[in-house]
């Protein structure tokens, strides 16, 4: 226990050290998580437009 | 080279090394926090505060490295119309800017304690500054255009005269009087730092580097896909 304590006390210096490591870690989760987002909405609108596209190519065959 | 500038043939390539740099990304960074928060001992003059340097320096690094990538890219695209080359740009340009970011504030939380101050307008800071500026000139202009093409070409041109910012960045710390300290790493005569430290800040560099490739990845697919995606509604308005 005592040396966790002086494990998150940092000699002192935990106010400035935990932020800098739980900014990075804040920064690049969120561009992580923002860029699958994106992709993830692309290529389901992507697979939406083919799916559509398909359909109307058949409608013009088969009329 | 030309082989991979199609959107399909990097996709084939890129798609299975997504989950290897994702991997080593995750066992980097997580080796790298272990050695240095708890494995690397303090500094004698820092004291703790050395611990943010595992943090700063890759990210410093990668603000860079992100930067001349994507100025190469934007050149390739520029000179030889690779619709990849600007594609690649345009997926690096927030994730550069993410860790410029980084490097910024973890500074910032360094030089209070250390230099007793949050910031100072040094040469090093600044022309870390106007790197930040530069990405977000980019990301700005580049989607300003009506016309995708023309934002492409003008973001290009930025990020290609933005270049000169990256070796300011590098020696701005010999050719000015800063307050930020000169390289201790990437110098002619070897590194300067005790392996105990020098280890973790590598092995988060690599971390950080395969986090870059992997978003950039990521990114990539998504900007593939959103041309497809203009391209088929293109042909619906005029089909």
């Amino acid at each position: 226990m005592e040396t966790l304590t002086e494990f998150f006390a940092m000699g002192g210096y935990a106010p400035y050290i935990w932020p800098a490591y739980i900014l990075a870690a804040i920064i690049l989760v969120t561009l992580l998580g923002l860029s699958l987002r994106d992709l993830r909405r692309n290529e389901n609108t992507l697979k939406a437009l083919r799916t559509e596209r398909r359909g109307r190519t058949g409608d013009e065959v088969s009329s | 080279m030309h082989r991979f500038a199609n959107p399909n043939q990097f996709l084939r390539i890129a798609n299975p090394v997504l989950p290897w740099v994702a991997w080593l990304a995750a066992l980097s960074i997580g080796t790298g926090l272990y050695l240095g928060l708890i494995q690397a001992p303090q500094d004698y003059q820092q004291g703790e505060t050395v611990r943010i340097m595992y943090v700063h320096v890759p990210a410093a690094w990668m603000a860079l490295f992100v930067y001349a990538s994507m100025a190469i890219a934007s050149a390739t695209a520029l000179i030889w119309r690779h619709p990849l080359g600007f594609l690649a740009a345009k997926a690096s340009a927030p994730i550069g800017a993410c860790f410029t970011v980084i490097c910024l504030a973890t500074g910032s939380l360094w030089g209070k304690p250390m230099w007793g101050t949050w910031w100072e307008w040094d040469a090093r800071m600044t022309s870390v500054l106007i790197l930040l500026f530069l990405y977000i000139g980019y990301m700005a202009l580049v989607d300003a255009f009506d016309e995708p093409t023309r934002g492409q070409r003008a973001a290009s041109i930025l990020a290609l005269v933005g270049a000169v910012n990256v070796p300011i960045i590098k020696f701005s710390v010999d050719w000015w009087n800063t307050l930020h300290q000169p390289a201790s790493v990437v110098r002619l005569d070897g590194p300067a730092i005790h392996p105990s430290m020098l280890w973790p800040l590598l092995i988060m560099a690599v971390g950080f580097t395969a986090f870059y490739f992997a978003v950039l990845i990521v990114r990539l697919r998504s900007e593939i896909a959103a041309a497809k995606i203009r391209n088929i509604r293109i042909g619906q308005v005029h089909g």
